[in-house]
């Protein structure tokens, strides 16, 4: 009874400002924790691979993007419906506070993919199922934050942008059916950017770099929500007795 | 336990060296400028949303 | 139910129909993208042939694009697109009916049009039918889709960029099956298997997109 009492207390601006305030420094530390055992793992321990040599050492950066490339932008879909189920404006504050993190993570997977595909497969991009849906991906993000800088009110920002997440969130799975179909169907010789079977120390070294990345993100995204709450509620007086009050 | 054998061989990684330590660097630059870009926009916001305060009592006041 | 939307695609024709010149500068600007890429990319049949279903499939998405804007843009200057959400019937079919009359005039000519057009590629007459029947069954799911696009962006400056950011993403599966149809008919494999799929893509589109070009209108009345 009391946990649910607290909870419904943080989707109040005023109640979670400081939260996530006192949180970012906790989820920097993690973050930095997981990423020094992961690159430990990855770079110094791992084994070379069979097939790729020593350049495989890239997907401790492009699969950790990747997942969060997709993860955020679930994150984001399951604020908006929540945002327009509810009404709160949080949620859509916290959305918007996500894009460009997402964004930038997709963009890293594009990078990564286009540095291992050099080497591996002799072209800085080839058109497999997952860098082609992971560039769609990209699209959606540049969309969605495209419809919300358009937008000058702001809860109509919320809004619409929420209802774009949502009907893209519907279409990823059939964007990526379309693309795998059209990858399969174009593709003379199989051009697969998959992993062979996996040493463990490989497959952990992923397991923490993902996790250093999933820390890094909220981290930012605590940091930017933060500025989007006092620009969004500066008329609220817990807003005026910070600013007042010295805020840096 | 350590993979390599010297650091001029993690350097190189195999002769991908480029190609690796181009991922890295973009993630080390895209970690380090994204913080940076989001500290100095909340630093300008508060700046303005204070001078928008002080001009608003101002205003009040008269 | 049936009365609604039959009421609203007889009107929106007849406000089309004297909106001519809007209709024809679309099946045009169709034409002209179309002839562009022979000439950026050389006269050689074969490799005109390879690339007619996409290239036909992209003028198309964006011949459709160009006239997004007008689904809603006209009914919401003079204040009628207010008053058709604030009736007591569904938005959802009033948009319905909308869609269907924005196809009839962009999708529609633009299948009657891809023939002749896919006649400079020198694609095969069989070729040119798919290529026809399929344009015609996924310039509906366009039409749907771009109307949620087209209500969100409502009243915005920089409408019609902005439109095409937020729906060209949307519209790739109906630009890969629609082109695969094609590509597969002149590969000899049948394309049934992509008509089916943009025939299913057509109709969750026609049964969803109203809806949330509804909601999306709502927030833009608000």
């Amino acid at each position: 009874m009391k946990d649910r009492f607290n909870l419904y207390r943080f989707a109040s601006p005023a109640t979670f400002y400081p939260l996530a305030g006192a949180m970012i420094p906790y989820f920097v530390a993690v973050s930095v924790v997981f990423g020094l055992a992961g690159l430990w793992l990855g770079m110094l321990v791992a084994p070379t691979d069979f097939q790729q040599g020593e350049g495989y050492r890239i997907i401790f950066i492009h699969v950790p993007a990747s997942w969060m490339s997709m993860f955020i932008y679930l994150v984001m879909a399951f604020w908006a419906a929540i945002g327009l189920a509810f009404n709160t404006r949080l949620s859509g504050m916290m959305a918007q506070a996500l894009a460009p993190t997402g964004a930038l993570m997709a963009f890293l997977s594009l990078w990564t993919g286009a540095l291992w595909g050099k080497p591996m497969w002799g072209a800085w991009w080839v058109w497999d199922a997952r860098l082609t849906s992971e560039l769609i991906l990209l699209f959606l993000y540049i969309g969605y934050m495209a419809l919300t800088a358009a937008i000058d009110d702001a809860r109509r920002a919320d809004k619409a942008g929420a209802l774009l997440l949502l009907v893209g969130v519907v279409n990823v799975p059939i964007i990526y059916f379309s693309v795998k179909w059209w990858n399969t169907l174009h593709q003379g010789s199989s051009v697969n950017l998959a992993k062979s079977t996996m040493a463990t120390t490989m497959l952990w070294g992923m397991l923490l770099m993902a996790m250093c990345f999933w820390m890094y993100s909220i981290a930012v995204a605590f940091m930017r929500v933060r500025t989007i709450m006092l620009e969004r509620e500066r008329n609220a007086d817990w807003v005026k007795t910070l600013l007042a009050g010295g805020e840096k | 336990m350590i993979h390599w054998n010297s650091l001029a061989d993690f350097l190189a990684m195999g002769g991908y060296g480029f190609y690796v330590w181009g991922s890295f660097g973009m993630t080390v630059l895209i970690m380090l400028i994204e913080p940076i870009a989001v500290a100095r926009n909340r630093k300008i916001t508060i700046a303005r949303l204070k001078r928008q305060l002080r001009a608003e009592t101002r205003n009040t006041a008269e | 139910m049936f009365k609604i939307v039959s009421a609203v695609i007889g009107r929106d024709l007849k406000l089309a129909m004297r909106r001519q010149a809007d209709i024809v500068s679309a099946l045009f600007f169709f034409v002209i993208v179309v002839s562009l890429f022979p000439l950026g990319i050389g006269p050689e049949p074969d490799l005109l042939r390879k690339l007619a279903p996409g290239v036909l499939w992209v003028a198309a998405l964006l011949a459709t694009m160009l006239s997004l804007p007008r689904l809603f843009a006209d009914d919401h200057r003079d204040g009628t697109l207010e008053q058709l959400a604030l009736a007591p019937h569904p938005l959802g079919l009033v948009v319905t009916g909308k869609v269907i009359a924005h196809w009839l005039v962009s999708g529609l000519p633009l299948a009657l049009i891809a023939p002749v057009l896919g006649i400079q590629f020198d694609l095969s007459a069989d070729a040119l039918v798919v290529l026809t029947g399929a344009i015609l069954l996924g310039t509906p799911a366009l039409s749907g889709i771009g109307a949620i696009g087209a209500a969100l962006t409502l009243g915005l400056r920089g409408g019609g960029v902005l439109l095409s950011l937020l729906v060209l993403p949307l519209y790739i599966p109906v630009l890969i099956f629609g082109a695969g149809a094609v590509d597969a008919t002149v590969s000899g494999l049948g394309g049934e298997g992509h008509l089916s799929l943009l025939a299913a893509l057509t109709f969750a589109s026609l049964g969803f997109a109203p809806w949330a070009s509804a909601a999306a209108l709502k927030i833009a009345l608000e």
